[in-house]
């Protein structure tokens, strides 16, 4: 009767907690797992930390399930043994008695929740720690398959799911499956023949469930594709709206849309008249069983098998027992969708991380000297990306890296940094191989400036401390006067402790380049490598820029990609790469005479 | 929710209906309990079986109405709120063609793209649950308290004065945990930032070999995260058990007044067992309603979300003036031009300050100056993406406010910076401005752009298949298409917005070499960064923080204009500095 009874208890304890995170069938269906029983065990495994937790939930369920099942017996043996008869004495009793069942089931409940709350949390929280330290990991060449968009939701929604079956489902399940068993049992030890009849409603419940689930699915995964079609059509269409009127397509565009829509119209409609029906007609069904348990109490009433306290306690009994079948299904869907959502993060968690370091500590004070020999590398072994690229900086050169795009100048400095590993050859840094030594000493000799001049949200202070954590506030300081940010900093409202938003979204790309810079000054690197950075600022500010980068570069072995060969060419070297092979080295000027691609290049910019 | 009525106003017969059936539905199965009562009173206890049969024949009768009425409110609230979110999303989606840049502005792309898709099914939901559950499950509780009073009017009450303490007792526990869920939103916001962040700036954090300190800070917004959110679901379940309990407590004292009353006032078992049921009943209902309600003040404000893009007025007006027998175009003017962002009254927003130009027909403009200077929102300016706060703009004399949007804009051929290309064929991105296009033009167009070559390479030619599920392009091949895409409309007006950027110099160099001819029958406009692109333009505008800080040929300001000599110093070092040195 009460048809959506559990459900809003389930509204109630997650209010809020996931915004529009509403549950709708057509999603959850796609999600299935695809090894459960090993997926299980890992989640067993965090289950596991969380023992008492778990215990207590576990128990509390029981207890209260079993509290919650004696209720309806109590009230048929009120009305059986006291009412009907007149009985006044003990009714008093087993009336307190009641209440205080009812208030040990209210008891037990909280607690079942309060655990269910700790334990979920808990352990999605162990979950999400592991993750995150997983992804600290992994190698760049994990990052750029994937946008961190996509893993964004993957450590949100996949968790969430996770988290709220096992704050929920997992409880509602146990329950579901103890009322049913107790129900079962209570109805036996009142009559046989009253429970008999009360089950044989339940095969035909189950039966007509799956069959209308079967039919509707297949209207809802064609309502799923053409709203996804629709959805598709207006974010490609709202993000080049600049296009459609400047070509004046918005007629057209918006007749397109139209047909699209008319057609999602009618999916939809039908698709949820069907899907919606599923309601009225279980409820028809728990009607169906109300009126039989009615009509066959009455008969066996009638002829004295059973009292009529037996038939009000079957009258609820048949809630309690229907209710449990229908959101098994349901709850079996949830915990399939959580399942596959666990199997995803621990997919993730099974990414291969970085090549373990070496063990070998750099000498605290290294010099700078850079040789490649004979380096190749691949992302898939058949294709090379880099062919025995070879080179030798002396410590405090300048190395320029020029070429086309996708030529792999980048590659090479990625090779130095070991965000990827080579494939063949070897990399010294002062006669050491860089394989030997450990990574987190590899990488604090190395500082970089990147293209997109990445900037923490926090104050500008932290941003450049982010170079070297134990610095002063003079240090950081003097390392912005030294990367000609101190002047532009100062002018800030609240200088040094100017908060910038995410992604630095309150300063220009050129400050921010002067901040990263800063933040390289401080870490006071051996070897330094500018790969674009000023590419993404006018030529002018480029100039200020590289003032600050020229002062960086002293003393430091210096890997420079650019674009703009203006800013290369007082470098001791100059690497021609293109097709992941150096085909020209030299200074500007041995270049130049060369004549060759660099000489080309360069007149093509300076014609 | 109130906001979007008109748009449900013509499926007005469904909405009247839907709740109808929903009633009658209802009705149906609060007869049920009533009916076992009967059974029991009548048929068991006064040994009737005819009546135990006749009830349980009725009983089933009334099941089969109660089926029908619930089967046909679903269809009615289905059509109702189907085509209430189908004809909410066109007419969201009619109103953003209709809007200018500033009215996308103020939305911001990603947001207007959530409020046409997830806010449309909220509100669609939201009324299919508003016709259906939302009416069903008030109806079982008023109507259960109505049977429960009409059955025995004490104990009736009972449960009335049950039902205005729980109400109060789930007010009171909505409110205290509404600052709990702020909080856990506060935290949730702060760990994901964290974690986008540290996803985002992967390089940095690897490079300074921060992957420890990362750790370190996300542990603690993971744990500060955790324990507001344990906190708070602790105090939420209390909820459940404090509902129940209340409930049952009133269900113990209906059970022994009700048995008081059996003895006393000789009130039928049987009335008493349906009593019971329907308290069941009222307890149901009290939970779905408090949970229905949480829906709806979700989808409350997705309704208004939609509601503020429907109210917003296109601030470019696009209705048809006085249609021009004849534009050709032959002279464009800036007149004393100025733009301010709107919503920014401060001189902070001031892009475009006294702007004067003109130019004729067969010369080419050139923009060039620091990012930030207004280049791009000068020439956005011309096909009215933005109008222009004060001066004005002329084509042949005509002030182009007084021009037809679709008329002014087809005599524009406008490449914007970042590249947009639609899922379609290459084919069909070019010929996006002409659809009619024959292939033989499409391609003429796709030769000039430098794009002939490499779509004839690809396995499927013009017919590739490009944007979402298509082909990768790279920047420049996406760059050259959309160069064709502009060149086939032959247009009047010719820009590109800092639009050769991806190319290499060898093949900008032949894309200037190529549109040459056609530039002499249009007034060009070129932003760019390079010097080297700029210098054989006809006049080079020159601007520092939106104002014009030089206007000439290379040569005049190279002797006259400051700013310009820095650029070119910039560009070409000190000894590329013939002219300055020389004067």
């Amino acid at each position: 009767m009460s048809r959506e009874a559990n459900q809003a208890t389930v509204d109630l304890t997650q209010m809020g907690f996931q915004p529009g995170g509403r549950f709708r069938p057509g999603e959850v269906q796609r999600a299935r797992s695809k090894n459960t029983a090993e997926t299980l065990r890992r989640i067993w495994d965090y289950l596991k930390l969380q023992r008492v937790s778990l215990l207590v939930v576990v128990g509390s369920t029981v207890l209260t399930t079993m509290l919650t099942l004696l209720g309806p017996y109590l009230i048929g043996k009120m009305i059986d043994d006291y009412i009907v008869p007149q009985r006044y004495e003990g009714f008093m009793r087993i009336g307190l008695l009641l209440l205080g069942i009812y208030a040990l089931s209210a008891f037990f409940t909280w607690v079942q929740h309060y655990a269910a709350s700790s334990l979920s949390y808990h352990t999605v929280r162990d979950m999400r720690q592991d993750l995150f330290e997983h992804y600290q990991r992994l190698p760049v060449s994990f990052f750029d398959q994937r946008t961190h968009g996509e893993l964004m939701s993957r450590t949100t929604h996949d968790l969430m799911n996770v988290s709220n079956t096992l704050n929920q489902t997992v409880v509602q399940f146990i329950s579901s499956v103890l009322i049913l068993l107790g129900s079962v049992i209570m109805m036996l030890s009142l009559s046989l023949w009253m429970t008999l009849v009360t089950v044989l409603t339940v095969p035909l419940i189950a039966l007509i469930a799956t069959r209308i689930t079967k039919f509707t699915r297949t209207f809802f995964s064609q309502q799923q594709k053409q709203l996804g079609v629709v959805n598709g059509f207006v974010q490609e269409n709202v993000s080049g709206l600049k296009i459609i009127k400047l070509f004046v397509r918005e007629a057209e565009v918006s007749r397109q849309f139209q047909k699209m829509n008319e057609t999602l119209r009618s999916i939809g409609i039908k698709a949820q008249s069907f899907s919606g029906s599923m309601g009225p007609i279980m409820n028809s069904m728990r009607n169906l069983s109300f009126v039989i348990i009615a009509v066959c109490g009455g008969i066996f009433a009638y002829y004295e098998l059973i009292t009529i306290g037996i038939i009000a306690s079957f009258l609820s009994y048949s809630n309690q027992f229907s209710q449990p079948i229908n959101q098994l299904a349901n709850q079996y869907n949830l915990l399939q969708a959580a399942i596959a959502g666990a199997e995803r993060i621990f997919e993730m968690m099974d990414e291969k991380p970085e090549t373990e370091a070496g063990k070998t500590g750099l000498q605290h004070s290294i010099k700078g000297e850079v040789v490649f020999e004979n380096v190749c590398f691949g992302y898939k072994p058949d294709v090379p990306i880099l062919k025995n690229v070879s080179l030798h900086a002396l410590p405090g050169q300048m190395i320029a890296l020029v070429g086309p795009t996708g030529a792999g100048k980048t590659t090479i400095i990625h090779m130095l940094t070991r965000f990827y590993e080579i494939q063949s050859g070897r990399i010294l840094i002062d006669g050491t191989d860089i394989r030997e030594l450990d990574k987190h000493h590899l990488r604090q000799q190395i500082g970089m400036v990147l293209q997109d001049a990445y900037v923490f949200s926090g104050t500008i202070r932290d941003n450049i401390r982010y170079g070297r954590l134990d610095a002063t506030d003079e240090e950081v300081e003097e390392a912005a006067r030294l990367a000609n940010a101190d002047a532009f900093i100062r002018k800030l409202p609240h200088g040094y402790d100017t908060y910038l938003s995410a992604e630095g979204g309150n300063l220009s790309q050129g400050q921010r380049q002067l901040i990263t810079i800063a933040r390289a000054v401080l870490a006071n690197p051996a070897i330094l490598i500018l790969d674009e950075a000023t590419s993404n600022v006018d030529t002018r500010t480029e100039l200020h820029i590289q003032e600050a980068m020229k002062k960086l570069m002293q003393g430091r072995t210096s890997f420079v990609i650019a674009h703009r060969l203006s800013t290369i060419r007082e470098a001791d070297q100059i690497l021609v790469i293109d097709h992941g092979e150096i085909i020209e080295q030299g200074t500007h000027e041995e270049l130049l005479k060369r004549g060759g691609f660099y000489a080309n290049l360069y007149h093509s910019q300076f014609a | 929710m109130w906001g979007l009525r008109s748009y449900i106003k013509p499926y007005w017969k469904y909405v009247i209906l839907a709740p109808l059936f929903m009633i009658f539905e209802v009705f149906f199965d609060l007869l049920q309990p009533r009916l076992a009562a009967y059974i029991v009173n009548h048929g068991v206890l006064e040994h009737n079986f005819t009546v135990i049969k006749q009830t349980g024949l009725l009983m089933i009768g009334v099941t089969i109405l109660s089926l029908i009425s619930g089967v046909t409110c679903n269809i009615l609230a289905s059509r109702a709120s189907q085509n209430f979110g189908a004809d909410i999303r066109e007419a969201l989606f009619k109103k953003v063609q209709t809007f200018s840049f500033e009215n996308v502005d103020t939305f911001q792309t990603g947001s207007l793209l959530t409020r046409m898709t997830s806010d449309v099914i909220q509100v669609q939901d939201l009324m299919q649950i508003l016709l259906q559950r939302l009416v069903r499950s008030p109806s079982l509780l008023i109507g259960s308290v109505v049977m429960a009073l009409l059955i025995n009017f004490k104990l009736g009450m009972i449960l009335l004065a049950t039902l205005i303490v729980l109400v109060a007792v789930l007010v009171l526990l909505i409110r205290f945990s509404l600052p709990l869920f702020r909080a856990i939103q506060e935290r949730l916001d702060q760990m994901n930032l964290r974690m986008q962040e540290n996803l985002a700036g992967i390089r940095v954090v690897k490079a300074f070999d921060r992957s420890r300190y990362e750790t370190e800070r996300f542990t603690k917004v993971n744990h500060d995260f955790t324990n507001v959110s344990v906190k708070a679901a602790r105090f939420i379940a209390l909820n459940s058990p404090i509902v129940t309990l209340i409930m049952n407590v009133c269900l113990v004292a209906i059970v022994m007044y009700g048995g008081n009353l059996v003895w006393t006032e000789s009130m039928p078992v049987g009335d008493l067992v349906a009593f019971v049921n329907y308290v069941v009943q009222v307890l149901s209902s009290l939970l779905i309603v408090s949970g229905l309600l949480m829906n709806v003040s979700q989808a409350n404000v997705s309704a208004r979300r939609i509601s503020e893009v429907l109210a917003e007025k296109p601030s470019i007006d696009t209705k048809e003036q006085h249609a021009v027998t004849s534009l050709p175009v032959r002279h464009i003017q800036f007149d004393n031009v100025s733009f301010t962002y709107p919503g920014t009254a401060d001189s902070h927003g001031t892009v475009l300050k006294g702007i004067h130009l003109q130019a004729r027909r067969g010369e080419t403009i050139a923009i060039i100056g620091s990012t930030g200077a207004g280049k791009s929102t000068l020439v956005q300016l011309i096909p009215r993406l933005y109008d222009v706060t004060s001066g004005s703009i002329r084509i042949d004399g005509q002030d182009i406010r007084n021009i037809p949007v679709k008329e002014l804009r087809r005599r524009i051929g406008m490449v914007v910076q970042d590249t947009v290309l639609f899922t379609g064929t290459i084919k069909d991105n070019i010929s996006f401005g002409k659809p009619d296009a024959t292939q033989a033009e499409i391609e003429e167009a796709a030769k000039i752009a430098q794009a002939h070559d490499f779509i004839s390479r690809l396995p499927d030619g013009y017919d590739t298949m490009v944007g979402q599920r298509g082909v990768n392009l790279s920047g420049g091949q996406k760059q050259r298409i959309a160069i064709a895409r502009a060149l086939l409309v032959k247009p009047s007006i010719l820009i590109f917005d800092d639009s050769t950027s991806a190319l290499d110099l060898g093949t900008e160099k032949r894309l200037r070499q190529a549109l040459h001819s056609l530039m002499r029958d249009c007034i060009t406009f070129w932003i760019a960064q390079r010097i080297s692109s700029v210098m054989n333009a006809d006049q080079i505008v020159v601007l520092e923080n939106g104002t014009i800080a030089g206007i000439g040929t290379h040569e005049q300001l190279l002797n006259h204009c400051q700013v310009y000599q820095d650029i070119y110093r910039s560009q070409f070092g000190e000894q590329g500095m013939p002219y300055v040195k020389g004067s």
